[in-house]
């Protein structure tokens, strides 16, 4: 008995231990599938998660910006046009806390995608992003075929954008920030029009940075 | 008597400012409250929940001395948007604002609003003085 008590002192003592620890691991989103391998002649099944596929498209500097220059990053996106009257003011004011808690550190992105590339040229982008008050190479404006930036959002960032002309602006989007680890994997979505989900995801950033570029987290 | 006559012309003479400033009170108050959920579903997104614009793109409502003086356009710019360069609070903007969909009560309800939050303290904006704006825009 003296035992038994003994031994599940111990369990609840470890597993007391276990739960407090800072262990905090985000949720992988997006489309799962198990992949069988063999290795070494026995066989071995892997998940194989949704990641983000390759894409290029201009910032506004002029450069072409690639998932190449992503590899091993953290980086928020999102979609957005400069002459939207409705969410886009309310979502860049939250990034901006973004921006500005990670500006600096050199391993997180922001990208915002222009769903409207006709209107936002370069030059247009290069305006916007100076009256924001956005410099350096954190925070990209970024513009591509409308095709590609409306595949990437749905299919990709799973985030809804459409032209509608009964909407104030021409479009209708939903104002989602989403998280993308260093493996190219959605670990968040979060409102960006909401203060408090946007202040969630500059915590779960940190959370990210800690997490080790090849870990393969379950 | 006379006594009596003048003291209740005095009487009548004070209840009947009393109630006027009341019912001005009254009417700014409504305008006022009614100017603040305007403001909250079409002006907040882009110049902020406590008026402060945002960065260099959306200007900053709490420039009493902007406001005062261009109170005879603000309808205008309002109702049908605003593109081009304009100075306020001693700094350049040069964006663009799209029309508002407002009629002329809102519009007067959301300027009350304006003009009298964020430090700003210019009373009334009334749906006649919107309607008399609206007949000199450019």
């Amino acid at each position: 008995m003296k035992k038994l008590l003994t031994a599940i002192a111990i369990i609840l003592v470890w597993s007391a231990c276990k739960f407090n620890s800072n262990d905090k691991k985000l949720p992988i989103y997006g489309n799962r599938q198990a992949v069988t391998k063999v290795v070494n002649g026995q066989n071995v099944t892997d998940t194989v998660y949704q990641t983000i596929p390759s894409f290029k498209f201009i910032n506004q500097y002029g450069d072409s910006i690639s998932d190449k220059q992503l590899a091993g990053k953290i980086y928020v996106a999102d979609f957005f046009f400069t002459s939207c009257p409705s969410i886009c003011p309310i979502m860049q004011r939250n990034m901006l806390n973004v921006y500005n808690t990670y500006k600096n550190t050199g391993d997180v992105n922001i990208l915002s995608f222009t769903i409207d590339p006709k209107y936002d040229s370069v030059k247009v982008l290069k305006k916007y992003a100076d009256k924001l008050g956005v410099t350096g190479k954190t925070w990209w404006f970024l513009q591509g075929k409308k095709d590609a930036t409306y595949t990437l959002a749905e299919k990709s960032y799973l985030v809804a954008v459409s032209k509608d002309t009964t909407v104030p602006g021409g479009y209708v989007h939903q104002g989602y920030f989403v998280l993308i680890d260093k493996q190219k994997r959605i670990r968040g979505s979060y409102d960006g029009t909401s203060p408090e989900q946007v202040t969630q995801l500059i915590d779960d950033i940190k959370t990210l940075k800690a997490e080790p570029a090849s870990a393969n987290t379950q | 008597m006379k006594l009596k006559v003048i003291t209740g012309i005095l009487l009548l003479l004070f209840v009947l400012i009393v109630s006027c400033q009341n019912d001005k009170g009254l009417d700014f108050n409504r305008y006022y409250s009614a100017g603040k959920l305007v403001y909250q579903n079409h002006c907040q997104n882009c110049h902020g929940e406590n008026g402060e614009g945002l960065q260099a793109l959306m200007p900053p409502l709490n420039d009493s001395v902007f406001l005062k003086k261009n109170i005879h356009i603000l309808p205008c710019l309002v109702k049908n948007g605003f593109q081009g360069k304009i100075t306020v609070s001693k700094r350049n903007f040069d964006w663009q604002m799209p029309p508002a969909n407002l009629n002329y009560i809102e519009i007067a309800q959301a300027l009350t609003y304006i003009t009298n939050s964020f430090g700003n303290n210019l009373g009334t904006v009334t749906f006649e003085d919107v309607t008399a704006a609206m007949s000199k825009c450019k």
